[in-house]
This record gives C-alpha cells, sequence and structure tokens, in this order.
C-alpha cells in the first residue's frame, strides 16, 4: 500500500468514525425509544393478553368475527368502517378499529360476547404504536422514525467502515477498564448480529417507503393514489355508500368461503366498508404465519347478499419481494424460537445504541473535564435511557391499578406512561449522574418487581406467568447493576490512567 | 486517537472536507436514491406497479452506496460533484421517460 493511499483510508475512517458518533448522538434517544418499543412489540399479542387477563384461554375466530359484527351493528351507525384483527394462537381477542359518530375508536372485543372488554387498555399495541409513531400526530411521528432509521443506516454503514478489526471484536472484551470496556460492549453488541441489526433497519425503513421514499410512486402514478391502490391490491373494492340500508349478511359463511379460498390458511383480518349499508364490502385477508409474504391472498365481498365480487391470490414477483421484505420485519411468521431470536436481536440493538451514547460521554470524561453541551448530553442519558423504560414499567403497572370504568381508560393509562417517563427524565437532569444511575435504575428495578407482583404472581395463565417471571429477571438483573455500581462507587476510586492510543 | 500529519496540519480544511463529504453523503444519497426511484419506475420493463415497487426498493440500496461512495472519494468537492452527476443524470432519465400511462 502507498503511502497516500493509505493516508486517504485513515481519513475517511476517521471521517466516518466522526460521522458514526454524531448521527449517533443526533437521534440516539429516539432510535433507542424505537428499538426497545420495537423489541417488545416482538411479542405484542402476548403482552395485550397479561394486559388483559380477564380473557383467557382460546378463542374460535369465526364465532369472535360473528359475535364483534353483531355487536358492532347493535353499536354503531352511519360507520365508515370496521376493522378488525381475528384471534389467532397468540392473540385470544378480536382487535377493532371503527368509527362511531365520526370518532375512530380502538377496542379489544371479547371474543364470545362480542362487545369491549372491561379493562380498557391499548394493550401491546402501545408499544407497536410507540415504534414508529412515537407519541406524535401523523405523519410527523411516522416522518421522525423515517429520519432515525436513515440516520441509523448511515450509523451503521460508517460505524463498519470506522472499524479496524471487524471479527476480532466479537470476541473481546475487557472488564473493568472504563472506555475500553464500554467500546467493547458496544462493538460486540454491534457487530455479533449485525446481519439483524442491517435487515431490521432496511426492512423497516421499507415498511414505511410510501411516506420515507414516494418519488417512485409519484414519478409513477402522480397523485393517483386509488389507482395505486387498486394495483397493489386487485383483491379490494373501492365504492361509496348508496345511501340504502341493508343489514350485513351473516359473516360466518363469507369467513369458510374466504378460508377455502385460501387454501384451508385461517382468516387474519377483516375490513367491512360502509356497514349497514346496501353497498358494504367485506375484504378478508387470510394469516400470515404460513409464509413471510404479507397480504399473500384477498377476497372481497358485497356485504348485503354475501356474494363474492373479487377475489385475488398475490404472485406477481415485484410486489410479492417487497410483501417478503415487509413480513421479514413484523416477524408475523415466526414460530417460538425465532421470534425469540428478533427479540434478542432487538435486545441487542438497543444496548448497542444505549452503550454507545454511555460511551460518547465516557471517552470524552477520560481525556479532560466535559464540556457543558456534553455534562446535559450525560445527565440527559440518565433521564432518557432510564427513563423510557421506566415509563413502560409504569404503564404496565397502570393496567393494574387504574378502576375499570374509569373514563378513557387506555388513554389514562398512556398519560402514566408518558408522565413518568418525563419525571425520571427530569429527574436524571438534575441529580448528579453519579446519584441519577443508581436511583432510577434502581427504582426501574422496583417498577418491574411490582408489575410482576401485581401480575399476580402466580397467574394460572401460562402467558401472565411468563411475562411475571421475565419481569422479574429484568428486575433482578438491574437490581444486581445497581448493587454493583453502589458497591464500586464505596471503594477508593482508582487513579486513572491515561489511555494509549489505539 | 490523533488526527493524520496531513490533517493536523490545517483543521479547518480538514473540517470542511468532513462537512462537505457528510452533506454528499447523507442530503446527496437521498436525493440520488429518490431520483433514481422516479427514473426506475419510469423505465423498469414492467408493469407500472412491479417497476415502482422494484424501484422504491432498489433505491434503499442505492443510499448507503453512494454514503459510502461519498467518503471513498479522491476528495471533498469530486464526492460533490459525483453525487450532482448521478442525481442529473437519473432525473435527466426520468424526466425524458415522462410519466407512464
Amino acid at each position: 500500500m502507498t503511502g497516500a493511499s493509505a493516508m486517504v483510508r485513515d481519513g475517511a475512517r476517521q471521517a466516518m468514525a466522526w460521522l458514526h458518533g454524531w448521527t449517533g448522538l443526533l437521534l440516539g434517544h429516539i432510535l433507542f425509544i424505537i428499538c426497545l418499543a420495537g423489541t417488545l412489540t416482538v411479542f405484542k399479542p402476548e403482552i395485550s393478553r397479561w394486559m388483559r387477563p380477564e380473557i383467557s384461554g382460546q378463542a374460535d375466530p369465526v364465532r369472535a368475527i360473528t359475535a364483534a359484527t353483531d355487536w358492532l351493528s347493535a353499536n354503531t351507525t352511519g360507520s365508515a368502517g370496521w376493522y378488525l384483527s381475528a384471534p389467532d394462537g397468540r392473540s385470544n381477542v378480536v382487535e377493532a378499529t371503527y368509527d362511531s359518530g365520526g370518532a375512530y375508536m380502538s377496542r379489544a372485543l371479547d371474543p364470545v360476547s362480542g362487545a369491549p372488554v372491561a379493562r380498557d387498555t391499548l394493550g401491546g399495541e402501545f408499544f407497536y404504536r410507540l415504534h414508529f409513531e412515537l407519541e406524535l400526530p401523523y405523519p410527523w411521528g411516522r416522518l421522525l422514525a423515517s429520519l432515525a432509521a436513515m440516520l441509523m443506516l448511515v450509523a451503521i454503514v460508517t460505524g463498519i467502515i470506522a472499524h479496524k478489526r471487524f471479527f476480532k471484536d466479537i470476541f473481546t472484551f475487557r472488564a473493568g477498564k472504563g472506555q475500553r470496556s464500554w467500546l467493547d460492549g458496544h462493538n460486540a453488541l454491534g457487530v455479533l448480529s449485525l446481519p439483524f441489526h442491517i435487515m431490521i433497519t432496511f426492512t423497516g425503513l421499507l415498511t414505511l417507503a410510501s411516506l420515507n421514499m414516494p418519488w417512485g410512486i409519484a414519478a409513477g402514478y402522480g397523485a393517483d393514489v386509488a389507482t395505486l391502490y387498486s394495483d397493489l391490491t386487485p383483491g379490494t373494492v373501492s365504492r361509496a355508500a348508496s345511501g340504502t340500508k341493508a343489514p350485513l349478511a351473516p359473516v360466518g359463511s363469507m369467513l369458510a368461503q374466504a378460508q377455502r379460498y385460501f387454501g384451508g390458511a385461517p382468516v387474519s383480518r377483516i375490513y367491512i366498508f360502509n356497514p349497514g349499508d346496501a353497498a358494504a364490502v367485506v375484504t378478508i385477508y387470510p394469516v400470515e404465519a404460513a409464509a413471510i409474504g404479507m397480504l399473500p391472498a384477498e377476497i372481497s365481498f358485497d356485504g348485503a347478499t354475501g356474494k363474492v365480487l373479487k377475489a385475488w391470490t398475490e404472485k406477481r414477483a415485484g410486489v410479492r419481494a417487497y410483501q417478503t421484505i415487509y413480513g421479514l420485519h413484523m416477524a408475523h411468521f415466526a414460530p417460538l424460537l425465532t421470534r425469540w431470536l428478533y427479540f434478542l436481536g432487538g435486545a441487542m440493538l438497543t444496548l448497542a445504541i444505549a452503550s454507545g451514547m454511555v460511551l460518547w460521554i465516557v471517552k470524552r470524561r477520560e481525556r479532560a473535564p466535559l464540556s457543558i453541551g456534553n455534562r446535559l448530553l450525560e445527565r440527559l442519558n440518565v433521564g432518557g435511557l432510564a427513563g423510557v423504560p421506566i415509563g413502560m414499567a409504569a404503564f404496565l403497572i397502570a393496567n393494574r391499578l387504574l378502576p375499570l370504568g374509569l373514563a378513557e381508560r387506555a388513554q389514562q393509562e398512556v398519560s402514566v406512561a408518558l408522565w413518568s417517563a418525563g419525571a425520571a427524565l427530569l429527574l436524571g437532569l438534575v441529580l448528579r449522574p453519579a446519584l441519577g444511575w443508581p436511583l432510577l435504575l434502581g427504582l426501574l428495578a422496583l417498577l418491574c418487581a411490582l408489575a410482576a407482583a401485581l401480575g399476580p404472581i402466580w397467574a394460572g395463565d401460562g402467558v401472565i406467568l411468563s411475562g411475571n417471571m421475565l419481569l422479574t429477571a429484568t428486575a433482578v438483573a438491574l437490581g444486581l447493576l445497581v448493587w454493583k455500581q453502589c458497591r464500586r462507587r464505596s471503594a477508593p476510586t482508582p487513579v486513572r490512567r491515561r489511555m494509549a492510543p489505539a | 486517537m490523533a488526527a493524520p500529519i496531513h490533517y493536523r496540519a490545517s483543521r479547518w480544511r480538514y473540517r470542511a472536507n468532513v462537512a462537505l463529504r457528510t452533506i454528499a453523503g447523507t442530503v446527496g444519497a437521498y436525493g440520488v436514491a429518490a431520483l433514481g426511484a422516479a427514473a426506475m419506475a419510469r423505465t423498469l420493463p414492467m408493469a407500472r406497479v412491479e417497476a415502482v415497487t422494484l424501484a422504491t426498493m432498489i433505491a434503499y440500496l442505492i443510499a448507503p452506496g453512494v454514503t459510502i461512495w461519498a467518503f471513498l472519494a479522491r476528495g471533498p468537492w469530486r464526492a460533490v460533484a459525483g453525487v450532482m452527476l448521478a442525481a442529473l443524470a437519473l432525473g435527466g432519465i426520468a424526466w425524458i421517460a415522462g410519466q407512464p400511462a
């Protein structure tokens, strides 16, 4: 290698390292929220079951959907649409979004009575929405999530190139050495499941493609979104309400017919447009469990007569490719072991982001006293990295403690989560980091333990019991961490050595 | 880690270098990807909806490619010029092809 090209490469590597740090810094907290919420969303139906302990056991999808449409027919008028998710092996309620008098409601419907379940809660949907909407109004949350994902892609690409000893780092961890340990940990977390990190970032960006990369659509279709939609899903029917009332034909026979068309695959989503109108349309989709791709088929019925209007099985390569990528991100296809691997990959990415943000501070602290900006960042790290999970744990506790009859109960649970996270952020900003870290992490451990205790801890339902075990394990791990932190602090501080150049 | 001697001599030149490459590798990369999506959506020889879908997916592969290239290019101005040239070419293709019926 000539001297000049070595210099160019060294410069590029250094610039990449710089860019890696700054992209991570800029949206690190947002990425932390996205990754933590996304990791939990892997078990969205299970979280929903934990949060609705009154409904237990399996539910029959056809009976549950019939009960749901009966209840909705009796309790909504002039609705533009009902969007229902049938229960399956994991979920045991009908998740419904419907408009009632102009306002859109999201409710879990009891699989037997069809009425909303008493414990009004968003359940796992809260984590799912937080993952890509960040509790911000449409489209700003999704745009911010897209921007964060794009920066993450830059951070991953630059992180790889900034790396000198790619494979060695998988096996390197030097404990108890300050900056060196944080760097080793960050590298190992980043590198060990790098293929997962790249996959999940890419596919995540693609799920929001129509928002963050609409230029291909604009070039091909201009503003004609309706044509694009009918081209993408030829099995759907778009027609206006007629204004004439007509009761919905029996849904059970439509569901049975749909399942036959899907080759025996159970139904998953049932969309009913203009219910109660003579021009009502019922569109049914199969479960995605059998294949990685989403929406491999769809079938639409005339709502008033129950006759098939259109049916479509997706075989086009380009569309299938997109659906496969989409499905790879959603992981609905994944059997239990794969789901745990998604969870593990997500957890490692979350920790890689958190350790990267801590590393930014540790690295600068070991060289010189921190600047004002970095001291603020250090405290933001305490409040943000501990505050987000504190809000989530508070959300679970609110689910058990808020009275069932409370108005807007589901929203109140979310408020508790946001206020708790906000309070933790404030505490992190006010307290000295040396005090803030153990205090907030200890608080998080207590909240996790409390949530598990309120489960109740010896729940009969296996899903709830597993959730309690996970919460307890998290509490114990955090407790150990805090204990170690406190013990090290009481020991005499070792003299700081100047880091040898890497 | 100490900066290479080459850059230590002129700190500001180094900073301008990185700033230009960063702009080319982020905003520029997105621009090239967006125009690439538009050009492919209009020219790929397949049904319109498939061309649009495929073009959008490929665009996400173009962006990180441009990012890497912006940092490996011989000089910062070369990175900026390269990105602009690619954007111009792809935008031109999209414009000439026109919106498919």
